[in-house]
């Protein structure tokens, strides 16, 4: 067995489940997953060499092929197109000598595309290996490109000045924060965390759900579930061992509150986990970390390891009886794993695919063990809720939606970045804080969510009955064509389709052509009627909510936007669809024809 | 526990947890599936048995019954919703029934007729993939992969457990693969196997095509309907 490869497997303890960390592993060693590792590494799990790529190639930053020493992933989210992707797209082609989404001829840099990296109010962005760049401009492309040609490392370029890895100033040295408002709860510096979960864990458990239940909080990560319901259905599930698990895989297109709390409020997401354990009775608690954000790896490493030595974490947490520690599970590039149950099997080293509900994760989840997932936000809000008491945080945001919510704001405004708003603030509110003028629309909750009209739906308000937000705000003013951002949302759903169910995997690719045909200027009415009709299909009978929301794009813009489509849309005149190409249609005939020609003149 | 239930308006009573598909096929109500096969785990990959259950369009396979439940099989929207379902798996491969091995036995075709679809409302895309002839005993026509994984779950190596059939890549770029070495280990009852449990013409095995006469084939002397709701009509 290859030495390397037989390392990799001892490092962990040859466990399948870690298969993804393996894969990075093998990654890191070699540049790429070669087929050559596979045998090895299949051996080692008790896999087929195919079922270890069937793991890996759902993940689209592991590649099979070589993908260069350095390996350049340029952000392609419609914010970044507002903001001179087209330019720093050519620029680093230019420079580097290699295509999009292939590699130079000395093989020194692979360029690729990749959707949202969490960089929304920093646009055009990259990564570079295992860092990221942010305002990329052609003339900052030529400065990197010429910097990592004459041998520095990514790294060496992004933080010049040395900064340790696990300190919160290298993170911040490589991304803006852009924490435009503060609001109550969130990124308080006064919270002790220490006297936090001392008081925490002298309470019962029952007593924490019950005060959870009582403040209305609901989960973040969109579906707005009641976090104090989710922990009393985890705590009355059967089974010996139980899983808490914090969703930071942060994949919505335009959201990256996340990441500015995992920066700034590390403890607090960890304390709130801590408690989540004392509630459910659970001993492990995973974060699952998305690629995209591995240059927070070191410093999280680093405040777990601080919560150890403070007895904050690990064994009989400050001598209260609670044995409970955390790991981070890397993620390697799949939108869909922020579907809690892909996240699940991805953290079990498989591909990230939904599974059938029932059974519920909080039923059986992690290693078919009761699990609790919940987002990076309510780890935080429920920690500063108990802090401060359910009566304080109910009497935030309205009857129905309780506390605040942090909203990640990006496109055409002023002062893109994080804003706490109570629930019940309108639309317009928070586009007047963001300094955002002359708007048209905006997509509420990314491209799952909905576009909406700022004249229709200005004084709309954020709460789970009307405008029910993930935390995604992206702003359009009237220079935009929606129909091009529907397009770009359309292919996000393509390149980010797990691909199990057919309607997924399928329809959306047929939604995606569609619009390209109206866009074209060769669709008739009936398009527009097939689009209603297919989107139909692929939102109810899909399996998981990626399928369920992926056709919205489409609707919301058909319901707010009519217009976009109509102007494009062609009268029917003749025997022949618009959209029919007559001389493609008889391309081949006459290939043919001359070719037979040809023979009867040999 | 026995529960009862009702499947477009007739009263049945069935044991609570079963599988949907088995009880309304028991009841003599067809629901197609190209995934899900009566006895064996559910995958909830073609959706092609969505029904509604209580108002909500949900996969019939991976719905257990259970006391009170009002499902509509024949409700003109979802039927709607699993012809196009069929029809998109139609065209999103490449289904040329006339010149395919499979033909008459094959379960996609049979649904298609169930169905009564007669063309496409969505585009042909005729992909061109690889296909596979390096095993011995097997060939995939990955353009007829419908990507349900019945061969992916079901089919394992016997001394090993290891999957013998994977997929690779994700979303429209996913593909069959087949483990060389551990399929020219398949004994031939597991070759015959993996080919009737795949539900279209891309499992093939090789040396024994067209065996069957076309005309005698399974769904050309039984439809697929009268198959799943013999047990009905046998009471």
């Amino acid at each position: 067995m290859n030495k390397k490869i037989e390392s990799i497997l001892q490092r962990y303890s040859s466990d399948r489940t870690r298969l993804m960390d393996m894969l990075w592993d093998v990654q890191d060693e070699y540049g790429y997953i070669s087929d050559e590792v596979l045998p090895d590494l299949g051996e080692g799990l008790k896999l087929s060499p195919l079922d270890v790529r069937e793991t890996a190639s759902f993940y689209h930053f592991f590649h099979s092929r070589p993908a260069g020493r350095h390996r350049l992933y340029l952000s392609n989210t419609v914010i970044a197109k507002m903001k001179g992707f087209n330019a720093v797209y050519a620029a680093l082609e230019a420079e580097t000598g290699a295509r999009f989404g292939s590699i130079d001829d000395s093989g020194m840099f692979g360029l690729f595309e990749t959707n949202c990296i969490g960089l929304s109010d920093q646009e055009p962005a990259m990564m570079v290996g295992k860092v990221v760049f942010n305002h990329l401009t052609p003339a900052k492309v030529r400065d990197i490109i010429g910097k990592l040609k004459a041998g520095q490392s990514p790294e060496e370029i992004v933080n010049p000045e040395g900064i340790p890895r696990d300190q919160l100033a290298y993170v911040e040295a490589m991304v803006e924060s852009n924490i435009r408002r503060k609001g109550p709860v969130f990124f308080q510096a006064e919270t002790d965390i220490n006297a936090l979960l001392d008081s925490c864990l002298k309470r019962h458990p029952e007593e924490l759900i019950l005060a959870t239940t009582r403040s209305r909080m609901r989960g973040r990560g969109g579906a707005g579930f009641s976090a104090g319901l989710k922990w009393r259905l985890c705590r009355e599930a059967e089974g010996d061992v139980k899983y808490i698990i914090c969703n930071a895989d942060e994949g919505e297109p335009g959201t990256f509150k996340d990441r500015v709390l995992l920066t700034h409020s590390p403890r607090e997401v960890f304390a709130g986990m801590v408690i989540a354990g004392h509630c459910v009775g659970s001993v492990k608690g995973i974060v699952y970390l998305r690629a995209e954000y591995f240059y927070l790896k070191d410093y999280l490493e680093s405040q777990l390891q601080q919560m150890r030595d403070d007895n904050l974490l690990g064994n009989n947490v400050l001598d209260q009886g609670l044995n409970f520690d955390i790991r981070i599970q890397m993620g390697a590039g799949a939108y869909i794993c922020g579907d809690e149950s892909a996240l699940i099997e991805s953290c079990e080293g498989k591909r990230g695919t939904p599974r059938l509900k029932p059974p519920f994760p909080v039923q059986q989840g992690f290693l078919d063990k009761p699990t609790a997932v919940s987002n990076v936000e309510t780890f935080v809000a429920v920690a500063r809720m108990l802090d401060k008491g359910s009566r304080w945080y109910e009497s935030l945001g309205t009857t129905h939606s309780t506390g605040t919510r942090l909203l990640s704001i990006s496109g055409d405004c002023t002062a893109p970045g994080i804003y706490e708003v109570e629930w019940g603030t309108t639309l317009n509110h928070a586009l007047r804080m963001a300094g955002a003028e002359d708007s048209k629309a905006a997509q509420i909750s990314g491209p799952s969510g909905e576009c909406v009209s700022i004249r229709q739906d200005g004084e709309r308000r954020f709460c789970y009955s009307d405008l029910s937000c993930n935390g995604s705000l992206m702003v359009f003013d009237h220079s935009r064509d929606l129909l091009a951002v529907v397009r770009d949302f359309m292919q996000f759903f393509v390149d980010e389709s797990c691909g199990i169910c057919t309607p997924c995997r399928a329809g959306n690719v047929d939604l995606l052509h569609k619009i390209d045909l109206i866009m074209a200027g060769k669709g008739q009415f009936s398009d527009l009627d097939d689009l209603v009709n297919w989107s139909r299909i692929v939102q109810r009978t899909s399996r998981c909510g990626l399928g369920g929301t992926s056709p919205k794009p489409i609707l919301s813009t058909l319901k707010k936007f009519p217009e976009i489509y109509q102007q494009k849309i062609r009268k029917h005149h003749g025997p022949l669809l618009p959209s029919f190409d007559a001389a493609a249609a008889v391309a081949g005939y006459q290939q043919a024809r001359d070719e037979l020609l040809q023979e009867d003149v040999e | 526990m026995s529960i009862t239930m009702t499947i477009d308006g007739m009263e049945v009573t069935a044991e609570d947890g079963s599988n949907l598909v088995d009880v309304a096929s028991d009841n003599g109500v067809y629901i197609p599936t190209l995934c899900y096969t009566r006895g064996r785990p559910c995958l909830g990959t073609c959706r092609v048995c969505s029904v509604k259950v209580n108002g909500y369009v949900t996969a019939a396979c991976a719905m257990p019954v259970s006391e009170g439940m009002t499902v509509d099989v024949s409700d003109p929207e979802v039927s709607d919703m699993r012809q196009g379902l069929v029809e998109i798996l139609f065209t999103e491969g490449k289904h040329n029934c006339p010149s395919c091995e499979k033909s008459g036995r094959c379960e996609l075709q049979a649904v298609g007729y169930e169905l009564g679809m007669l063309v496409s409302r969505f585009p042909y895309r005729f992909p061109v993939r690889d296909r596979e002839v390096g095993a011995r005993h097997i060939w995939l026509e990955r353009d007829r992969c419908i990507f349900c994984q019945r061969c992916v779950e079901f089919v394992r190596d016997k001394a090993t457990d290891r999957k013998i059939f994977s997929i690779s890549g994700r979303g429209s770029n996913a593909r069959i693969e087949i483990d060389i070495e551990l399929a020219d280990a398949m004994p031939p009852e597991q070759v015959t196997e993996a080919a009737e449990i795949c539900p279209v013409g891309c499992i093939i095995e090789k040396r024994v095509g067209f065996d069957d006469p076309i005309g005698q084939r399974r769904f050309e002397v039984e439809t697929l309907r009268e198959r799943a709701t013999a047990r009905s009509t046998d009471e």
